[in-house]
């Protein structure tokens, strides 16, 4: 690996301090996916900010309508969290079926989400939630939080702290892997919420996305059937060597269905 | 502040290092420590050759930092074994059950069933194979390291 | 086996020996050793798929922190070294030699692949002998590339070779008969044609390639560890062919290997580099591959296209077989790239059929792609899946039921003469069939396809039935057929003063278990117990001489040639034996570890007459030696010809494309079995890489830039647990006649035999011709789409 200065601060107040007086710095919270990419050359920061020693970023509590993951839980945490299983099940098994059990171990929702793979799990359980993310400046709504390829809402130097999922009448979660890397080549979560049905996308575009038409079917009518013949658009869907757009189209629907029906 | 003071313990040893910040978890066993048990055989963390405890949860040690281990209990292939040199039961099973070819993934995959003891009772073939995404094997088919795993476990859980 | 003095271990499931030091994290790799002041290789490989070399800056990098020396193609053109060897030479149809340009160590005037070696950077760490590598300029002149072995052959294609090899063509090549083949076909009531891809692999090992290089001047002595499946076969390459030094002077030694497939049987470029530069550096100089290196620089397998055509009367009897194959070999000659896709390959298009007559020819090109060489099973998975893929679709086409016009064709009459120049010694490929068919529950099949269909999924099955050549190989044929080495193998056995035995082979295991297997067969033959048997492997400095490990050959000649050096050491113990006990040395008779006088109660101990042997006191010196030390060489008469019977079963989701395997069985025929254990692993992990073949696994080169898209195992879909079924494997036996042990090999029978069976249910299920391998979730659904 290239050469960086290490960072362990106590508290986010250090954590952003630091982050403003170093050259090139990013934080790191569990690394899955940063450390590859330096190790790999594909990023060379001067300095990397660990955010394990900061206390009480990885709480997880559920009260009444809400559940409210610290941004340092890691996916095994949540997967495991009685109080997740219970209120929220299909954000349990979206986080018991992320990578593998060794990046379960280290990896986080905070770490997830500041990244914002297009392949991601946790895009599609927040933005299908409609969670807030919690930062050390703002809260901000998940629709307002995907805004791209690798892209979004956090400022240089923002710090997610936590992540409150409103908890949903059902929800569900399917997806199929990537042969390769295992990373969902689509994964659809489907949440019947207090505020409607919420259809959200990852692992086909830029970045996760919700499917308006399917919503719009489902508060018509929350069955699989009603999602027959709605289409997503493949020209705006991704294309490499496992899918093409027409397939991850297709998929989309298919995992759709199958959410509505596990929900 | 790119060179790293720390101590962990490692297969129960108390260890003080200074190490560039970043050296990976398994560059500090493999080359400072010289724990060559642990592999190395990606750079994309999928593998799972380097898999370790830490604090008890198996982790990948390429992709991990040597410095976020600071006050942890790393356990290695090297640390399941008796005092007398005994085998730990899950190395005792995967010998028995013929889980193991040529050796190379065979430290990660043993460290890797270790965490499950506890976790799992009496898992299926299924839930077994499951568990196991985040470790390749090229030579034993998996059929094999499945029953090891299970066998292992039971005397683990016993 | 506590009482292993009085029961032969000798088909036992004997649990490992080398297992205890994999377990506890003592298994000792070649990136685990470390000698003292060890300096670090790094090797700069080329970005472009095809590029003129114009020149090089090298100031920068060797102003560069901790750099001790860079290498250049310059630097090894000036010093005269020639190029890597390619082991097997293959004679055009037009009579002359196969084309073989030159295989530079590092890269003079040109690059061929992404990866292609450019230069040895060594420095005090890693990671300042890949900064300095980082500041190298080389002046590129890029060039248009091609990568697909069809596309090679196009008129305007990119020359990889120039006028070294015109038309990209190193060899056309036939065997057979070709005018019986096109009058057969001419007349035939039937002929089923496909033409398809056989996709490129990557062998990935989980232990990437390793080399620690170290000369020492003192004793004018080059040491070398290597990740490497034949050590001696690699010294012997590198001395005489490539280096010039004196084979007695380098020590090549080949540790732990963790795996090969046979991806580490060849003389690579990185520690032929490295052995000539560690003179200069004067200092140990480590290398340890990288994954993303591995996949650009290790020898890649298959990569075939082929037309293939059975002419069959009505009956469905098989009249001829017509095939034409393209095989890519990649930029350059590997070590064994010539014969994988000619003699390993089209020698096995009879399969287990008595066809009359065949007719294959075989173009091998060159492409701006990593060189194609062995990989597990070589050659024979290809050969293999062209003939089961053709057999199944000509049942279909002809109405047949794939086991009926499989067993109306089985060759029965042993030995058999094939058209295509092997002659299988033995073999009951009904049995194996048989047996199969009653293990896989075909009989249920029909009941578990309705119960697929009431879901909404696809259900097929497919059935592969496959022979091999192994025990590689008889000298005298090999060399007949152009291989530039013998093929024998070399066995010792040193029994100590105290009776306990180290045997040495020339084999090399890299999980295998020779450890267990080669003492099992040791303490059969001398009835000494396993526990004082010790098997030596992987050093040419302790082993007398070897071929080494691949082609399922280690049992079959290295165990022959173990078994031939213990009858030397009883022969000679009977001569000790009769002189202690006065008696005639024809009335001595060795059995259960005790030389006894026949007919009397009369008997020593074996551990008496070795140290006998080593305390001559009371000892026939002037007739014979003392010691008890024996060597014998080994070369077959024939290959062998395990075979066998695979049934697979899938299930398919039509609206995702996802395959699951839902039964697999497979019943192989490998002759004797000395560890049943150890067998079925091998099958195991063979049939897994079958499976990662037909589903999976697929080495994608884009065919405008040559850049190599599946570099990673991010893209590069290995097999892992939760793709694969249990197997249900089982085995049938027909002794080899070639080998005392009448064992045939059992390493590639999984891989060879799978990948067809996998594609035959999937055609079956979706009810479609052909599918290309991998069968990957997105291609069936494009196919069931097409389809529709």
């Amino acid at each position: 690996m290239t050469q960086f200065n290490y960072h362990s601060p106590a508290n986010s107040g250090d954590a952003a301090r630091l982050f403003k007086t170093s050259g090139d710095p990013k934080y790191v919270a569990g690394g899955q996916s940063l450390l590859p990419t330096i190790r790999l050359g594909l990023a060379d920061p001067s300095d990397l900010i660990d955010l394990h020693g900061i206390a009480d970023l990885s709480s997880i509590k559920a009260s009444g309508n809400l559940v409210s993951i610290g941004a340092m839980s890691t996916h095994a945490d949540v997967a495991e969290s009685a109080e997740v299983q219970r209120a929220i099940p299909a954000l349990a098994y979206l986080a018991g079926h992320i990578g593998d059990r060794q990046v379960r171990n280290r990896g986080t929702i905070g770490g997830s989400l500041a990244n914002s793979d297009p392949a991601a799990c946790y895009p599609a359980g927040v933005l299908g939630l409609g969670a807030t993310i919690n930062t050390d400046r703002r809260k901000i709504a998940a629709d307002d939080y995907f805004q791209g390829l690798f892209t979004t809402a956090l400022e240089p130097g923002e710090l997610i702290t936590s992540v409150d999922f409103p908890v949903p009448e059902k929800a569900a979660y399917v997806k199929l892997r990537n042969p390769a890397s295992h990373f969902p080549l689509v994964g659809v979560f489907v949440a019947k919420t207090a505020g409607g049905v919420r259809v959200a996308v990852t692992g086909a575009g830029a970045c996760a996305f919700r499917v308006k038409a399917m919503e719009d079917a489902l508060n018509a009518g929350f069955s699989a059937d009603a999602l027959k013949g709605i289409k997503v658009d493949p020209s705006e869907l991704n294309r490499d060597l496992h899918a093409t757009p027409a397939y991850r189209a297709q998929l989309i629907n298919v995992l759709a269905r199958r959410a509505v029906a596990a929900a | 502040m790119s060179s790293v003071e720390l101590s962990l313990t490692v297969n129960g040893k108390p260890v003080s290092v200074t190490i560039n910040a970043s050296t990976s978890l398994v560059e500090l066993l493999r080359e400072n420590l010289r724990l060559t048990g642990t592999h190395v055989g990606c750079d994309t963390a999928q593998c799972g050759a380097c898999t370790v405890l830490l604090n008890g949860r198996a982790v990948k040690s390429c992709n991990v930092l040597a410095a976020q281990a600071r006050g942890m209990q790393v356990t290695t292939i090297e640390g399941l074994a008796a005092a007398n040199g005994d085998m730990h039961p899950m190395q005792a099973a995967f010998k028995e059950c013929h889980g193991l070819q040529c050796g190379f993934c065979t430290p990660g995959m043993v460290m890797s069933a270790c965490e499950l003891a506890g976790r799992m009772q009496n898992p299926s073939e299924a839930e077994v194979r499951a568990a196991f995404d985040g470790n390749l094997c090229r030579c034993t088919g998996y059929q094999n390291i499945v029953k090891s795993v299970q066998t292992g476990l039971a005397a683990m859980n016993k | 086996m506590s009482d292993m003095s009085t029961q032969s271990p000798l088909g036992q499931a004997v649990r490992r020996k080398e297992d205890y030091r994999f377990l506890t994290g003592g298994g000792r790799y070649t990136d685990d050793i470390r000698l003292d002041n060890q300096a670090y290789a790094y090797f700069l490989r080329s970005p472009h798929a095809h590029a003129r070399i114009k020149g090089y800056g090298l100031e920068a990098a060797k102003q560069s922190p901790g750099v001790l020396g860079i290498l250049t193609g310059a630097d090894i053109k000036a010093a005269g070294i020639g190029g890597l060897p390619c082991g097997w030479l293959i004679t055009d149809v037009n009579g002359q030699p196969m084309k073989e340009p030159p295989h530079p160590v590092l890269a003079i005037d040109k690059v061929r692949y992404v990866g292609d070696h450019v230069a040895l950077v060594v420095a005090d760490t890693l990671a300042q002998a890949k900064a300095a590598a980082a500041l190298i300029e080389v002046d590129y002149d890029v060039l248009p590339a091609v990568v697909k072995g069809p596309d090679a052959l196009k008129p305007g294609a990119p020359q990889v070779h120039d006028d070294a090899a015109p038309n990209n063509t190193s060899y056309v090549w036939q065997i057979g008969d070709k005018a019986a083949a096109d009058a057969a076909i001419a007349k035939a009531h039937h002929v089923t044609r496909l033409e398809f891809d056989n996709n490129r692999l990557v062998p990935n090992a989980i232990e990437p390639r390793a080399a620690v290089a170290h000369y020492d001047r003192a004793n004018d002595q080059y040491t070398l560890y290597v990740s490497n499946q034949n050590p001696h076969v690699e010294r012997l390459l590198m001395t005489a062919f490539v280096l010039g030094l004196p084979e007695h002077k380098v020590r090549v030694i080949a540790p732990d290997v963790g795996g090969g497939f046979g991806s580490k049987i060849y003389l690579y470029a990185e520690e032929t580099a490295m052995v000539f530069f560690s003179k200069q550096i004067g200092r140990p100089i480590k290398w340890t591959c990288e994954r993303t290196e591995e996949f650009l620089s290790v020898a890649h397998g298959r990569d075939h296209h082929s037309v293939a055509e059975l002419a069959m009367d009505k009956e469905g009897n098989f009249l001829a077989l017509r095939v034409k194959t393209n095989a890519n070999l990649g930029a350059y000659l590997s070590t064994f790239g010539s014969c994988v896709p000619t003699i390993l390959y089209a020698t096995l298009l009879a399969g287990q059929y008595k066809t009359p007559a065949i007719h294959a020819e075989v173009t091998a090109v060159f492409t701006n792609t990593a060189p194609v060489d062995a990989y597990r099973g070589a050659g024979r998975p290809e050969a293999t899946y062209l003939v089961e893929r053709i057999v199944e679709t000509a049942a279909r086409d002809m109405k047949m039921d794939p086991t009926e016009i499989r067993r109306r064709n089985f060759i029965t009459q042993f030995p058999y003469q094939t058209p295509v120049a092997l002659q299988y010694d033995t073999g009951n490929y009904a049995a194996s069939l048989d047996k199969c068919l009653k293990m896989a529950d075909v009989e249920g099949y029909p009941a578990r396809k309705q119960a697929s269909e009431a879901k909404g999924m696809k259900r097929g099955i497919g059935y592969s039935c496959y022979i091999e050549a192994c025990g590689i190989a008889p000298s005298r044929v090999a060399g007949a057929l152009g291989a530039r080495a013998g093929l024998f193998e070399v066995g010792q056995i040193r029994v100590h003063p105290t009776g306990k035995i180290s045997v040495f082979t020339g084999t090399h295991s890299h999980g295998q278990g020779h450890e267990t297997t080669f003492a099992q067969v040791v303490s059969d033959r001398l009835g000494v117990p396993m526990a004082d048997i010790e098997v030596v492997h992987g050093d040419t400095d302790r082993i007398p001489f070897g071929m080494g490990t691949y082609g399922s050959r280690s049992l079959a000649v290295g165990g022959t040639a173990i078994v031939k050096a213990t009858e030397k050491i009883v022969a000679k113990g009977k001569k000790i034996a009769a002189h202690l006990m006065e008696a005639a040395e024809s009335d001595i008779e060795f059995k259960d570890g005790k030389f006894a006088v026949a007919g009397t109660d009369k008997s020593l101990p074996f551990a008496q007459v070795a140290l006998t042997a080593y305390v001559p006191h009371n000892y026939p010196l002037e007739t014979l030696e003392p010691g008890l030390d024996e060597t014998a060489f080994f070369d077959p008469a024939n290959f062998t010809f395990p075979a066998g019977c695979y049934v697979c079963e899938v299930e398919i989701d039509p609206e995702t494309g996802h395959t699951r395997i839902d039964r697999f069985t497979a019943v192989d025929d490998f002759g004797n079995v000395v560890n049943p254990m150890i067998v079925e692993g091998q099958v195991h992990g063979g049939i897994a890489q079958g499976i990662g073949q037909a589903l999976l696994e697929a080495c994608i080169y884009d065919k405008e830039s040559g850049q190599l898209l599946t570099a990673s195992f991010m893209d590069y879909a290995m097999p892992h647990a939760s793709d694969l079924p249990t197997f249900q494997v089982g085995t049938t036996c027909t002794p080899c006649t070639v080998n005392p042990l009448g064992v045939k090999g059992c390493g590639e029978a999984g891989a060879i035999g799978s990948p067809p069976a996998v594609i035959n249910a999937i055609t079956d299920a979706l009810g479609v011709r052909d599918i290309a391998m991998p069968a990957t979730p997105l291609r069936v659904w494009e196919t069931l789409q097409a389809n529709q």
